[in-house]
């Protein structure tokens, strides 16, 4: 299984716009991803409620995993997406 | 018979005229039966989100700006995964299919609410999916907000930007809503547009369409069937608040007592905006977007274009500046700063120099050359002063850049209690009121459960801004005031009272609280300002207010 961390980039944390171009770039892989906050139930990174739902803040470490063949350039990318402060852009 | 409901209003507007309702959303009927063919039930499903989705994305396209990002967000959630997937899983387990529908957007709901703040409102989008995805499986219209064809108040269980984009805004009276909150995105937009609303209101759904209401947004009411008497006063109401925006002149008491009424800006198109308005300049120029939203520090020549664009814009208008104020709470993208575990108390504002000593140099030369450039001489200040010491050198290193007027913000309890010989150091100061609160009340500002404390009507909080006053007023030098109770009216006649000489407030803030002052006298807000330290708590700090206010400015306020 492919697992990757990142800090949460964005000034208000993973909701709203941020929080959409992220589930909308996971559901681009085509590939089952989960996204899961340090110590909890990881959720599908695809679906915008259930990543809303973690309410992960600005500056928070998030674990990226998937068992899916290509998985480890598809994560990189992810973790290069939620490095950015997507919220200003 | 006339009959009353109240809620939580927003905005000060009140009006009188017919309820327009947005029909109830669909509700899954109890006691339904599952479907006889599950298979058939499951399509039925992903078709309904599927056309919701596509519905919303319509309007997602056809809107503009903020709404059309949060229709688009809307629609995301329509066709959301993980809520159909549960869905079909419940209708597989044998669920009846509309029953299904609810409880799976319920526990999403349950979900949002769970988490609080910016989720919670998310809740009202949530349940117009429900709504719509219900409608299609019933053969029935998706829930609309009606054709207004005469101006009307709208009256709704919720309203979800999905629902109001297709109102017109020209129509609209006032918002009343069961459900929502004050700081959803329908009230905000309501508030924008000057439109009363109120939210929160129990029982508003037995309102019958075309029934006469008058709604109060001040006060969080809806009186059903208005009597002659109120629908005038109601009128008088609106008649004067629409011509507070006629009074253009300073900032005064009744006997022509002057106190600066500015404007706090943000970015430089907010200055621009506010420099159209009837203000005598800006009280606050908050620096640090230029900052935030930057990947490298702002060079010396930017800063320069953004603050000369600011001072032109306000030509011989005073313009105060405030240098960088960021810290852990606010942190640079560009600037690794350790992680602390209290950032309010952490190296924020002045004290980042310690680290990054180069930010300030570089923000002082940017002045000096906007100055240079526009021949305008900014005011500048600094943010999160503790010392005379911090007030001495940061005036010395402003004045050596050739900056004429200096001062330093008072938001630390002990520069209130050194405020003499704080100005002695600079040329003015700023009380910051948001963060004089917090550190005074040792309560910290974005915990919701402790706003009662951080009331900026609490006597001890009072009790220091008097002092920075009288220290100002004895040293013969300006002590201004640009937190957020410089926007309240009422806390101006305090403020005025002590001996303020400028409220800095959001510049929409500003007519009110020149129409207040105005009907005041510089002795009745000196009465009123030593009433409100004699009392022991912060609702008796604001009743002796009310108890001395003008009844014009009482009954046009809803006060």
């Amino acid at each position: 299984m492919a697992t990757r961390t990142v800090v949460i980039a964005s000034t208000v944390g993973l909701h709203a716009r941020p929080a959409s171009l992220f589930t909308q770039a996971v559901d681009a892989t085509g590939l089952d991803i989960t996204i899961a906050k340090d110590g909890e139930e990881p959720v599908d990174a695809a679906s915008i409620l259930m990543v809303m739902a973690l309410g992960a803040g600005h500056g928070e470490t998030m674990t990226l995993a998937s068992e899916d063949e290509g998985a480890d350039a598809a994560l990189d990318s992810l973790v290069a997406l939620l490095s950015r402060d997507l919220d200003a852009e | 018979m006339s009959g009353q409901l109240t809620g939580v209003g927003v905005g000060r507007g009140a009006v009188c005229g017919p309820v327009a309702r947005v029909s109830s959303a669909p509700q899954a009927p109890a006691g339904e039966t599952p479907p006889a063919d599950k298979e058939v039930a499951k399509a039925a499903v992903s078709q309904a989100f599927s056309e919701v989705t596509a519905g919303l994305r319509r309007r997602a396209v056809a809107a503009e700006g903020t709404l059309a990002e949060v229709l688009e967000a809307t629609a995301m959630m329509a066709e959301d995964k993980a809520l159909i997937k549960d869905v079909l899983r419940r209708v597989t387990a044998g669920e009846p299919t509309l029953t299904a529908v609810d409880r799976s957007v319920d526990k999403f709901c349950q979900m949002f609410l769970g988490a609080g703040g910016y989720l919670a409102e998310r809740v009202t989008d949530l349940r117009s999916i429900r709504g719509r995805v219900l409608a299609q499986l019933m053969g029935l219209p998706e829930p609309e907000v009606p054709d207004l064809s005469v101006p009307s108040v709208i009256v709704a269980e919720d309203l979800a930007p999905a629902d109001t984009a297709a109102l017109d805004l020209t129509k609209v009276l006032a918002v009343v809503t069961e459900l929502g909150g004050p700081t959803s995105h329908t009230a905000i937009i309501a508030g924008q547009q000057g439109i009363p609303c109120v939210v929160r209101v129990a029982g508003a759904m037995t309102l019958v369409d075309g029934t006469q209401v008058a709604v109060d947004a001040a006060a969080g009411t809806v009186t059903t069937d208005p009597s002659e008497e109120l629908r005038a006063e109601y009128a008088e109401r609106a008649r004067v608040l629409a011509s507070l925006d006629d009074l253009t002149g300073p900032g005064a008491t009744s006997d022509g007592h002057p106190v600066q009424l500015l404007a706090n800006v943000g970015q430089v198109q907010d200055a621009t905006r506010a420099a159209g308005k009837a203000n005598e300049g800006v009280g606050l120029f908050r620096t640090e977007v230029l900052f935030l939203e930057a990947t490298s520090a702002p060079t010396e020549a930017e800063q320069a274009a953004a603050y000369g664009a600011v001072l032109t814009a306000f030509g011989d208008r005073k313009v105060v500046v405030r240098t960088l104020d960021a810290g852990a709470d606010k942190p640079l993208a560009f600037a690794n700063q350790a992680h602390e575990d209290n950032p309010a108390l952490g190296v924020r504002g002045y004290r980042l120099g310690r680290i990054l000593p180069d930010l300030l140099d570089t923000q002082l030369a940017a002045l000096a050359r906007a100055r240079a450039e526009t021949g305008i001489e900014p005011w500048v200040m600094a943010p999160m002063i503790a010392t005379p010491e911090e007030a001495r050198e940061f005036a010395a290193k402003a004045r050596s850049y050739g900056i004429a007027t200096v001062g330093v913000m008072v938001e630390v309890p002990a520069a209130a209690l050194r405020a003499d010989r704080i100005l002695a150091e600079v040329d003015f100061v700023s009380l910051g009121t948001n963060d004089l609160s917090q550190y005074t009340m040792a309560a910290d500002r974005l915990q919701g459960a402790l706003s009662d404390l951080l009331s900026p009507w609490q006597p001890a909080v009072l009790e220091l801004v008097a002092r920075v006053a009288a220290a100002g007023v004895s040293a013969g030098k300006p002590v201004g005031v640009c937190g957020e109770s410089a926007g309240d009216p009422l806390m101006g006649l305090v403020l005025a009272g002590m001996g303020i000489t400028s409220l800095s407030m959001a510049p929409g803030a500003v007519a009110t609280t020149r129409y207040v002052l105005s009907r005041h006298s510089f002795a009745q807000c000196q009465v009123i300002a030593e009433a409100v330290l004699a009392v022991e708590t912060a609702d008796q700090a604001r009743q002796a207010v009310l108890d001395r206010v003008d009844p014009q400015v009482r009954a046009v306020l809803a006060l």
